[in-house]
């Protein structure tokens, strides 16, 4: 693999467009978790027209929900989980600014769609690489939903957080071109 | 009748709930290994690599290998010459759950309602499926199933006509439809034969069995290691990114059947590949 290239939140339109499929990246600075049950919350509250808890403007969200910390540790175990789950939701968020999410497995065309007119990008990180990833996790808070427990909304830290860009605002998209280039017939 | 305290079983359950998660089985890491060798994409070459790091650092015994540790399948077999005694089997087994969960810092991904999906906080109940065998012995195994490859397996009932070939394609469609979803590079369980529910557990036995094993029937067996090769052709790789490495293995386990059905089902289990066994 080419080179990591080094990226820091939040991010901006110009940054975005620069990150092609492929490309490997290491995430520093703040970024969010949030999975099923979070998400639901999260659309909810733009239906009513509300606040969300968190401002996402330029943020990254993170599809986790992390094994329990052991005292004096950050985080417990920390993979992504499979994002077409949030594939009805994630849209939305993107229209209020977010500029990318950090999952695994394909998102579907409305997300693909969002991606490309509103400038994100989704990352693929390693499933199931969870005790290699939760070492690039300094710190963790929980900004919302304390009552779903593992899947509550948490503020991360993080340094050279390791992913790939999985699906670009160009179109592109590392599930369908990765496996055409190694697909026997 | 040989006596077994249920305290006995408590603690088993617990410490198999924790090893299953920390330390992934031998066959499952050099599997990573010889893949990789075999590997042509550059980023399945690097996630492989990751992989088998990922392993060492659970080990450790700070961080279990995956956030989701899973539903706690539990296979029972209770020898006809074991008296349970000090309570209730079902009532240990979900405390050793209980516990092995809670000391293990595992994390509880258990809604105690499928529609209103309220946690039940400790990963309790589990799934368990109890064999009465000849014998005085108690052999456990847990086996933690992550949600995202669950969600990828199936069940089909095909009709007799559509044999062999029916039944390999249904497993390679299947693969194909998840994708990178489930966390390739994945093991393929596939159930054949019994009735509609004997095939889903037979398919999910066929987890258990360690990799590179075949089939003792030679058909089954050259089924195996046709389908893992067509599996591998697909392209999918390690995480959906691409590569040739997309199943470690593929095992069938069959069962006699009714005149008029063809059951398969197919269980995807992420590369977490976990279970331990006990015997008490």
């Amino acid at each position: 693999m080419s080179a990591a290239i080094k990226i820091t939140t939040p991010l901006t339109d110009e940054q975005v467009e620069k990150l092609r499929v492929g490309d490997s990246v290491l995430i520093t600075g703040t970024i969010y978790t949030g999975r099923d049950a979070a998400h639901k919350r999260l659309v909810e509250l733009l239906a009513e027209g509300k606040p969300l808890p968190f401002e996402v403007k330029g943020q990254l969200i993170y599809y986790v929900g992390p094994s329990p910390a052991r005292p004096g540790m950050p985080i417990g175990s920390a993979g992504p989980t499979t994002s077409y789950r949030m594939d009805p939701y994630a849209p939305a968020l993107i229209r209020q600014g977010l500029k990318g999410m950090i999952g695994k497995g394909e998102m579907g065309p409305e997300v693909a769609e969002a991606l490309r007119t509103h400038k994100a990008v989704y990352f693929a990180a390693v499933g199931g690489a969870a005790a290699l990833i939760a070492k690039s996790i300094l710190k963790s808070e929980i900004v919302a939903y304390e009552d779903l427990g593992a899947e509550a909304i948490q503020r991360l830290e993080v340094r050279d957080f390791p992913a790939i860009v999985a699906q670009d605002c160009h179109g592109g998209n590392i599930y369908k071109e990765g496996r055409a280039k190694y697909e026997i017939k | 009748m040989r006596e077994v305290h249920v305290d006995q079983i408590v603690k088993t359950v617990a410490d198999l709930c924790i090893a299953a998660n920390y330390q992934l089985d031998d066959d499952v890491v050099e599997s990573f290994r010889r893949f990789r060798e075999k590997e042509e994409s550059p980023t399945a070459q690097a996630i492989l690599d990751q992989l088998v790091e990922n392993a060492a650092i659970a080990r450790e015994g700070q961080f279990p290998m995956c956030q989701d540790t899973g539903f706690a399948v539990l296979f029972v077999e209770l020898g006809q010459e074991v008296h349970i005694v000090g309570g209730d089997l079902w009532a240990a087994l979900n405390e050793g759950v209980r516990k092995g969960y809670g000391e293990g810092y595992l994390r509880k991904s258990i809604v105690a309602d499928p529609l209103r999906r309220v946690n039940t906080k400790d990963n309790t109940p589990p799934v368990v499926w109890t064999e009465v065998v000849p014998g005085d012995k108690v052999t456990i195994t847990v086996a933690p199933k992550g949600g995202g490859s669950e969600n990828m397996s199936e069940v089909r009932m095909l009709r007799p006509a559509d044999g062999l070939e029916g039944v390999k394609n249904f497993v390679v469609d299947r693969v194909s439809r998840s994708g990178g979803n489930p966390c390739p590079p994945i093991i393929v369980g596939v159930g054949i034969g019994g009735t509609f529910e004997k095939c889903a557990w037979l398919a999910k036995k066929a987890l258990l069995r360690p990799l590179g094993q075949r089939h003792p029937d030679p058909f089954y067996a050259e089924m195996e290691t046709e389908l893992l090769e067509r599996i591998n052709k697909l392209g999918i790789g390690p995480q959906g990114l691409g590569g040739r490495t997309t199943a470690l293995d593929v095992h069938v386990e069959v069962y006699p059947c009714h005149i008029a059905s063809l059951p398969a089902a197919v269980s995807i289990q992420c590369h977490a590949a976990r279970h331990k066994t006990a015997v008490i």
